[in-house]
């Protein structure tokens, strides 16, 4: 006989069969039959978070820092509305997630009830997908749908919304978890066109100044081997989008750094003077091409996307190539190991010797014998201290692009951050969510004064799970991000970035049953670090006071291209005609 | 230019609002829309009208493709099609003006559908410039109310829209 099961049990149950270790959730009325059924088994764990957006930004960098997807389970009305920050992010990201929230009885929708609110509707936007459960005989099913379109061709957050009476205990069905499903109306396209991979191939071997510029595809498409080698096959210089760092080797000579812009000189500079960029999972955000109608003029673009609708979207693109990047990656490698010409040598290396002309500026050199905490310092000594090998979450704001710039991430999915919606908040819910994945790993936060309190509550939820992550704050006592655009645009007149009282950390931290650290000379800081990563089961709280007007450069402002870049220090050399 | 958008999309409840966001939310033009179920009825057939240049009726079909519950979709105006629009209209009418509208009816190839002794409701089918024609051949007063479905389309020659 066939195993019955109410809708709470058949929802766990699907959990189960789809390997699923962490629910991150918060209960409510609405999805109290699925907290009972979950009451009731240890296989899947739930996190008790203290507010649904961080279950949210849990489930999400867990998904980030795994490549499984994260489940969230909140409840109607209030629950569900918290959640959508967080949906949203992922969405951005294009992050695998599955949401499940509770909603009113089927008979009393539509009807303003207790907690009830349109959640299919308010998530619409945010989401690849969502549906509305309206039979408990279709709940197995229509979970295998979800998992299915979240993980597959271009990922991302689906919500099913469950009302109360399907997850009735009285009322039992027969469960059947589905192996596969198929959808008429969803089919990714996988490998990419072999004309076009071709075609591609030709371009990129008769590059004279040719650049490669992945994004965060390349980690969602797990082809970060297949970048290394082709990169390396060619020998060509390599820039990443902030989302697609850590996918080839930050110390490897090819790279150049992130592009955009807080990208680095040369990177920016390489692809402006570029005849031909490769494109990888990449999608020509505002952030990294600049003014569009100055981006790339000397450039033939080749672009691998799953989505077709990244392609030529803002850029227009004269070699598309829809299919996953690693298929793609594969095919290219095959046909220029097979080509009859390779690339051209000496053009290669003029282009090199031009690159490390805009590399000799050290566009990301500052202060160092500033007698006041340099945050770049820090986030130098952090990398050193954890030996690159660290996870690093972050929030958002100008701590979050030195973090890019001086954590020099040398594998994939150790750099967890909201690059898409650049939500404040994110980085604390985001290394506990890590470091259940990885429990035995370094996990770091890597935040501002500002953007901690948005998610600080969360202290709490690392101590019942006992997740020890040493929080970062860079504490410029100024949304330090906001502070420079009003320095840079609006003369200075420091509009509602600053806040007169700050808490004190520490005793927060120490509130909440934490280690709580405070450093306010740059002798410190190393000494702090190695002390709080040697405790090894301690959430740890490092509160660095930091240098207060210290601004992010390079910077590309609003409305200027690749090659108009504002510096820390102007060049002296001949290139310097090149700048604005 | 104009585009005509023939899309099989999904019966589920909320599939219409999936496309009508779209819209909304990139800020693409949307001249009409009409939806109602196929002789498969899981399915529904949407037309659309919209405007743009290359660039966004490119990504108008992306974007559209992209969703989950759209089967299939083809821009009608890629090749040879026919499209067609229904509009009913009430026309005041009195004892002197009514054989010339029944007149214009004629010429225009459209029914008389219902009849009192002030009005005459008007049925008529074609392409919407045609339609317009009808229309701004009556002076405002006269017209008392104009219902338009919005245009439905169909490829010319054996090819169709189906799964
Ligand atoms: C304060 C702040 C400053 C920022 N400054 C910068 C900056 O200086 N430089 C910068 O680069 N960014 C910056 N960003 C981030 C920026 O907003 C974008 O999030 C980022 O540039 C997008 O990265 P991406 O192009 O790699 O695309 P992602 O958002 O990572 O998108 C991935 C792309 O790959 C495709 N894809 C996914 N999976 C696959 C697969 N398997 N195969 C093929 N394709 C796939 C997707 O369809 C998509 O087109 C900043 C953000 C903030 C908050
Ligand atoms: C939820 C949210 N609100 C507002 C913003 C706009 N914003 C971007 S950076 C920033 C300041 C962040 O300050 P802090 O966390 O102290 O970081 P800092 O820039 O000082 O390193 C703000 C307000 C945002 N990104 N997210
Ligand atoms: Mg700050």
């Amino acid at each position: 006989m066939k195993l019955e099961l109410s809708g709470g049990q058949i929802l766990v149950q699907c959990l189960k069969d789809e390997g699923v270790e962490f629910v991150f959730g918060y209960p409510g009325g609405s999805v109290l039959h699925i907290y009972d059924a979950i009451f009731h088994q240890d296989e899947v764990k739930h996190i008790l978070v203290r507010h649904e957006q961080a279950a949210t930004h849990s489930a999400d960098a867990y998904a980030r820092a795994t490549g499984k997807p994260g489940v969230v389970l909140v409840t109607s009305g209030p629950g569900a509305t918290n959640a959508v920050t967080g949906i949203a992010t992922a969405y951005m990201d294009s992050i695998p997630m599955i949401v499940l929230s509770g909603q009113v009885p089927s008979p009393v929708i539509g009807s303003d009830a207790f907690q009830e609110v349109d959640t299919v509707g308010i998530t619409r936007p945010c989401v690849k997908h969502n549906f509305l459960v309206k039979d408990v005989t279709k709940l197995a099913e229509t979970i295998k749908k979800a998992f299915y379109v979240a993980t597959t061709g271009r990922p991302g957050p689906v919500l099913v919304d469950i009302p109360k009476d399907i997850t009735d205990p009285n009322i039992k069905v027969p469960y059947h978890y589905p192996e596969k499903v198929s959808m008429r109306s969803y089919n990714p396209i996988v490998v990419g066109h072999k004309g076009q991979i071709k075609k591609a191939v030709d371009i990129l071997l008769q590059a004279e100044r040719p650049i490669i510029y992945s994004g965060g595809g390349v980690i969602l498409g797990e082809a970060h081997q297949e970048l290394i080698e082709l990169t390396r096959l060619l020998g060509y210089p390599i820039t990443q989008t902030l989302m697609g760092l850590g996918a080839y080797p930050a110390p490897d000579p090819l790279f150049l750094g992130m592009l955009g812009m807080h990208g680095t000189y040369e990177a920016n500079m390489a692809m402006h003077e570029s005849d031909v960029i490769l494109a990888v999972g990449a999608r020509f955000d505002d952030r990294v091409t600049g003014k569009l109608s100055k981006f790339c003029p000397y450039a033939k673009i080749i672009h691998i996307d799953v989505d077709p609708a990244s392609i030529s979207k803002t850029v227009k693109v004269d070699v598309p190539i829809v299919g996953e990047v690693k298929p793609v990656l594969e095919q290219m490698l095959e046909m220029i190991r097979e080509a009859s010409h390779q690339p051209n040598k000496p053009a290669l290396v003029e282009w090199w010797k031009t690159i490390n002309d805009w590399r000799s500026i050290d566009c990301l050199d500052y202060e160092r014998d500033s007698n006041i905490i340099k945050p770049q310092y820090v986030v130098e000594q952090l990398y050193e201290v954890t030996g690159g090998n660290a996870f690093i979450t972050s929030d958002v704001g100008q701590h979050q692009m030195y973090a890019a710039q001086y954590y020099h991430f040398n594998k994939p999915r150790r750099w967890i951050n909201s690059g898409g919606l650049g939500t404040m908040g994110f980085g604390l819910p985001a290394a506990i969510g890590v470091k259940l994945a990885y429990p035995d790993s370094d996990v770091a936060c890597i935040t501002g004064e500002a953007s901690i309190q948005m998610c600080i509550q969360e202290l709490s939820t690392a101590l019942q799970f006992n997740t020890p992550v040493k929080i970062i704050n860079l504490n410029n006592r100024y949304m330090g991000m906001v502070r420079q655009w009003q320095e840079f645009s609006y003369q200075s007149r420091y509009s509602q970035s600053y806040m007169d009282t700050i808490p004190e950390f520490v005793k927060l931290a120490e509130a909440y049953g934490h280690v709580g650290m405070r450093i306010e000379k740059p002798e410190d800081v190393r000494g702090a670090l190695e002390e709080a990563f040697a405790m090894k089961d301690r959430t740890v709280f490092l509160d660095f006071m930091t240098d207060r007007t210290e601004n992010v450069y390079p910077m590309i402002e609003a409305g200027k291209a690749h090659n108009e870049m504002k510096l820390r220090v102007a060049p002296s050399t001949p290139f310097d005609s090149e700048l604005s | 230019m104009r585009h005509i958008i023939s899309i099989l999309i999904e019966n589920e409840s909320g599939a219409l609002s999936r496309v009508a966001g779209l819209f909304s939310a990139r800020g693409y033009n949307i001249e009409s829309l009409t939806v109602a179920p196929t002789e498969d009825s899981s399915l529904s057939r949407m037309t659309l009208v919209t405007s743009g240049n290359d660039e966004i009726i490119e990504q108008i079909t992306k974007q559209l493709n992209k969703l989950i519950d759209v089967v299939k979709l083809i821009d009608l105006a890629e090749s040879a099609y026919i499209e067609r629009e229904l509009m009913l209209v009430k026309i005041k009418t009195t004892h002197e003006t009514r054989e010339e509208v029944k007149r214009m009816v004629d010429i225009f190839r459209g029914k008389i559908i219902d009849v009192t002794p002030n009005s005459y409701v008007i049925e008529m089918t074609g392409q919407s410039n045609k339609l317009d024609a009808f229309v701004h051949g009556f002076d405002a007063e006269s017209i008392i109310e104009v219902v338009r479905s919005g245009p439905t389309g169909i490829s010319r020659g054996e090819k169709g829209l189906h799964l």
